[in-house]
């Protein structure tokens, strides 16, 4: 029963020899970082190496094309474009599922009758998969589709749209259907941090004579801030990497034309599907930095203000603390 | 004093079985408005699902002649095939054991190494740590092609543990992330208590960390059994035959066989979507739940 000096700090201060400690890290921790380093790290590494190469995926890759894969990608216009896709997604979908999701999550926060229910119907869309979701709104967006043949029911012919096919329009169809896909989501996120916040703060303010919604912008917002810029977070890295729903909706080849094409996708295309898998890699690559460059910038100037209280700009009321 | 003075102003608290939503805002909102509200919110979320079940239920023909219309009359026959058909079931099948080994290997592996870097003291802990989150940063997108060789290498093509390991691997981050709080938020002074009272550190975690993280741990399995269920891509890389086909790649496969036949396709996918829902409903209050305490931490 020697306790190693010098570890009080820590939580884990038991007594007991070093190398049982070290015996049970090893055990605990390893087969989780075995499986991460081989199927996630290893993966992602030999996809950095592939993309130095010319490469068609048989055999090793020996035609070394130093940094031509990534010249080409970078003076690439259908990649420029789909870069400046993924941003529109990614700022659309702050703008549309934030206030949406937070609206939804005070309203089922209220007692009202069947909130278990609606909570319920909420998450639907979130929990059935890109694939039905993709089969189902590729049917009812289509130009003989549902929703088209519903407007002309109710009178809006003029209304009607090639909502799929459209440039212009694509991308709103897009915004759509991956809101109604992943607002439950956000709402999950946005409960779970209402819940969190202490009733007290309510009475008080109540007592002091606040109205409702003054309570839900001097109280809610600022204390869910925390909870806004992780799903913020969450959202944007998911929007740079976009790829099912675009691809079961409009295949590989007419994203582009639709203007609904991602970095995903362009590298399905031109690399997976053009059998040039070191190009694809390069892709990789590239998708990969500018998610990171991104995630570093959030987390740079967003996440660390959390210890202040503040809100983040998407939301319109930067710094607006109480 | 403030609380017990207004703890009669509330409403009749909540009926058992609701969890413990603070709710008791003594504002009432302008019901008929929220009524109304949700009755939207719910008619937006519902009517696309509405959509493809009921299409199930129509034939070709009425749903050429009228895409947004109601069943008339109702066929039953696209769900019966669906549900008499092999396929159907060897995906159904195929999915629930994905989805089933990757949910617990997720949890066993996700909260052993959770433990380790919640509660141990030690050189690496935090690289290790920063390792699992720089997970978050590669999607499956990225590392898709090598990941398939790797699979290849290893001989894993066309089996579900191809499937099953990758989706471990890449749920493995997100569970970190979300149970080290849960874990580190156990007082010390249980730790203390139990080993006085003789456990050992193994001992603390069977008999303390495991029961008191379970909130987390429901959370991540369920976010791990819904990725696995519906995960896309990777079974697209993976699995060829389709005697290994998980539902996504049953619907696809199901939707170009039969692209003529939609009132089939609109049943193949509506069935398809039942597990998950089903699963989701009955552990829809810990997700919930089990967030809170990973936003709190």
């Amino acid at each position: 029963m020697s306790p190693p000096a010098g570890r009080s700090a820590g939580r884990a201060t038991r007594p007991g020899p070093d190398w049982r400690k070290r015996a049970e890290i090893a055990v605990l921790s390893g087969p989780a970082i075995i499986v991460f380093l081989t199927f996630v790290i290893v993966p992602v590494l030999m996809a950095a190496y592939y993309g130095f190469y010319r490469w068609k995926g048989f055999g090793p890759p020996t035609d070394f094309a130093g940094l031509q894969n990534y010249v080409t990608i970078l003076t690439d216009p259908t990649f420029h474009a789909a870069v400046g896709h993924n941003f529109v997604i990614v700022i659309l979908s702050l703008v549309l599922q934030g206030p949406v999701a937070i609206l939804f999550a005070l309203l089922m926060n209220q007692k009202i009758r069947g909130r278990s229910i609606i909570r319920m119907l909420i998450f639907v869309p979130y929990v059935i998969s890109e694939v039905i979701v993709g089969t189902g709104w590729a049917l009812m967006m289509s130009d003989t589709g549902a929703f088209n043949t519903l407007l002309g029911k109710i009178g809006l012919e003029n209304l009607q749209q090639s909502w799929l096919a459209d440039p212009g329009i694509a991308m709103g169809t897009l915004m759509l259907i991956l809101t109604w896909k992943y607002v439950g989501f956000a709402v999950i996120l946005m409960l779970a941090g209402l819940q969190s916040i202490p009733e007290e703060l309510y009475e008080a303010a109540a007592i002091d004579g606040a109205t409702f919604w003054q309570q839900q912008f001097r109280i809610t917002l600022p204390l869910l801030g925390p909870t806004i810029r992780i799903w913020a977070f969450l959202s944007i890295i998911g929007a740079l990497q976009l790829f099912d729903l675009v691809n079961i909706i409009w295949g590989q080849y007419v994203a582009s034309t639709a203007g609904t094409s991602t970095m995903a996708t362009y590298m399905y295309l031109n690399g997976h599907m053009a059998g040039n898998y070191g190009y694809g890699s390069a892709v990789a690559v590239v998708l990969f930095l500018i998610s990171l460059v991104v995630a570093l910038v959030y987390q740079r100037f967003v996440l660390r203000r959390d210890t202040e209280g503040a809100l983040t700009g998407d939301s319109g009321r930067k710094g607006k603390t109480k | 004093m403030s609380a017990s003075a207004t703890l009669p102003a509330g409403l009749p608290t909540a009926t058992p079985g609701t969890y413990e939503v603070r709710s008791s805002r003594k504002f009432q909102w302008g019901s008929p408005l929220t009524y109304l509200i949700a009755l939207v919110l719910i008619a937006a979320c519902i009517g696309p699902v509405l959509y493809i079940v009921l299409g199930g239920f129509r034939t070709n023909s009425q749903i050429t002649e009228d895409p947004s219309g109601l069943p008339a009359p109702w066929v039953f026959t696209n769900y019966t095939e669906v549900l008499s058909s092999e396929s159907f079931w060897i995906a159904m099948t195929n999915s629930a054991i994905s989805a089933l080994g990757t949910t617990v290997g997720v949890v066993v592996l996700g909260v052993m190494a959770s433990y380790v870097i919640a509660r141990y003291q030690f050189a690496g802990k935090g690289v290790m740590y920063s390792l699992f989150a720089a997970g978050l940063m590669f999607p499956m997108t990225v590392a898709i092609t090598p990941l398939y060789l790797m699979v290849r290498t290893l001989g894993l093509t066309n089996t579900l543990a191809g499937i099953i390991l990758p989706q471990i691997a890449f749920a493995l981050p997100t569970t970190i992330i979300i149970l080290v709080p849960f874990l580190r938020a156990i007082p010390k002074e249980l730790e203390e208590a139990a080993s006085i009272d003789g456990a050992s550190r193994l001992g603390f975690f069977w008999r303390m960390v495991i029961p008191l993280s379970l909130p987390g741990v429901i959370t991540t399995g369920i976010l791990a059994f819904i990725a696995a269920w519906n995960g896309y891509m990777l079974p697209l890389f993976i699995l060829s035959d389709p005697n290994t086909f998980t539902l996504p790649l049953g619907v696809a496969n199901f939707a170009s066989q039969y692209s003529v036949d939609t009132a089939k396709v609109l049943a193949f996918t509506s069935l398809s979507m039942i597990p998950a829902l089903i699963f989701f409903s009955l552990f829809e209050k810990r997700i919930v739940g089990g967030l809170t305490g990973a936003i709190k931490g």
